[in-house]
């Protein structure tokens, strides 16, 4: 069980001006926080920082209390932190046996013992296993992202844009896959446009806007603020929800 | 053009990739001045109905007519010069570029490319310039990309990018254009505005097919709904009729039926 605290954090690319400018946040074991706010508000960029993918970082990120070091994204996988990138989140040439066996490449042992929990765990793969990644449908992609995620058992689990692309359907089952891995213990952190159902399935809703944490409150608290539907969930009223 | 054909007609498209089948029979037509949205569950070829529309694949059996003109495996230019022109699901751009240059680029017809006129008609290429210049900012501002218009494409992020995307093929003054899922990693207030957008680019007479899985966007803007599955043709009609139907309710949105 395990917690992420972000406190003060800020941070870019080279080229750019300060894309998150001071964020504070502290995901719990078993939360599921989603953030949302409009685009160019440094969502994705946060995620990075905190899987230590960018250098240029300052602020304090650490795990349990203890410091990780900016742009050491090893360190940050090493003490339990997985992120899944939006795009380009699998390797398309390889089949999906080979993407499970390539997330489980920092294992010193176990590979096969952690492939066999992901088959269990996700049984949509198991049918698919030598066909390649790029092959895929999208869902299937996407859960294949989450179980390459999961095979060096991580602690906290930062996802940007989950569902991007996938229909209604497949974008429901993928919700409540993160719901359920959330749900086992996990602190879950979570970028998402379609922002109206992620809140629905996550504990906490923050709000991102020019770089600076705007709202954090209960997920219900965020859905039924009427300011913050008007503004970033594109809705007018908490009843006007269309549901198929 | 005939006057009864549709603007754009695909006929029994076949594409089998890497031993993979991805259309397995695709027929369908775009009334001209409609939106029209093309749904179905992912895998379903929707993209892949798009690459063999815009000649970025060749290798394909079937038809595609384009005001009653065959365009079936032209180059991919000579697609968009007949004024059928697409986005990209995945937005790439040129990453070194400003966004402005980025926008500028797509103007369509500009006299300065060729290097004869371009010494000669000085007056008319600055004039063009000018007048592009001004549409780009305009759509800049409909995009909300006015204020990252000195940015380089690469320090956009993900949205943005998709924003971009939509501007640059607007610049590009179509016919007809071909949206691969514009929305998805847009915000929801944002999707609302594109939306309200678009359906001003229809009344301007600009035929819009729209691959979507934002089901509320579909219902406010499509004027008809084709649905594929499995690489096929599956069904087509208004929202409604789509989405009363089981096979589209069971396959792509994902209602429990009991």
């Amino acid at each position: 069980m395990t917690t992420l605290s972000a406190s003060d954090v800020c941070g870019g690319y080279a080229t750019a001006e300060l894309i998150v400018k001071g964020v504070d946040l502290t995901v719990s074991p078993s939360e599921l926080a989603v953030i949302i706010g409009p685009n160019g508000a440094g969502k994705s960029t946060f995620l990075k920082l905190l899987a230590g993918l960018l250098p240029k970082r300052t602020g304090q990120v650490s795990i349990d209390g203890a410091a990780l070091p900016p742009g050491d994204a090893h360190m940050a996988c090493e003490r339990g932190v997985s992120f899944v990138p939006q795009e380009r989140n699998v390797f398309g040439s390889l089949s999906v046996h080979e993407n499970l066996e390539m997330g489980g490449y920092l294992l010193r042992s176990g590979v096969k013992t952690r492939i066999e929990e992901q088959l269990i765990r996700f049984p949509v793969l198991r049918g698919k296993l030598r066909e390649k990644a790029g092959n895929l449908s999208g869902g299937q992609r996407q859960v294949l992202a989450v179980a390459l995620a999961l095979m060096t058992n991580p602690s906290v689990l930062l996802l940007d844009e989950p569902t991007a692309g996938l229909s209604p359907a497949a974008a429901k089952d993928i919700f409540v896959l993160i719901r359920d891995l959330a749900a086992s213990g996990l602190a879950i952190l979570m970028v998402e446009q379609n922002a109206l159902l992620a809140l629905e399935y996550g504990t906490r809703g923050v709000v991102l806007v020019a770089g600076r944490k705007v709202r954090d409150d209960t997920a219900g608290t965020v859905l039924e603020d009427g300011e913050i539907r008007h503004l970033f969930l594109g809705r007018a009223a908490p009843a006007a929800a269309h549901r198929v | 053009m005939p006057t009864n054909a549709s603007l754009l007609e695909v006929s029994d498209i076949r594409a089998s990739f890497g031993g993979v089948r991805a259309l397995d029979g695709a027929t369908f037509s775009v009334e001209a001045g409609t939106i029209t949205g093309l749904i179905g569950p992912n895998g379903a070829g929707k993209t892949t109905v798009f690459n063999c529309i815009s000649g970025l694949v060749d290798g394909f059996e079937g038809a595609v007519r384009f005001e009653g003109a065959d365009i079936a495996r032209k180059r991919p230019e000579v697609v968009s010069r007949s004024g059928l022109v697409r986005s990209f699901q995945l937005a790439r751009g040129c990453p070194r570029m400003t966004v402005f240059e980025h926008l500028m680029l797509y103007g369509p017809k500009q006299t300065g490319e060729g290097m004869v006129r371009a010494l000669t008609n000085p007056g008319l290429i600055r004039s063009q310039e000018q007048a592009l210049r001004e549409r780009a900012y305009e759509i800049a501002r409909r995009l909300r990309l006015d204020h990252v218009l000195d940015n380089l494409v690469t320090d956009l992020s993900g949205g943005q990018k998709k924003l971009l995307e939509i501007g640059r093929v607007l610049l590009a003054d179509p016919k007809m254009i071909l949206l691969d899922e514009p929305m998805a990693g847009v915000n929801p207030t944002l999707v609302g505005e594109i939306a309200d957008q678009l359906a001003i680019i229809r009344e301007s007479g600009v035929t819009i097919l729209l691959i979507e899985h934002e089901m509320e966007l579909i219902e406010r803007l499509c004027d008809d709904v084709v649905v594929m599955a499995e690489g096929k043709f599956l069904t087509r009609g208004s929202f409604d009729e789509i989405t009363a139907d089981r096979r589209v309710q069971e396959s792509y949105l994902g209602v429990q039926l009991s």
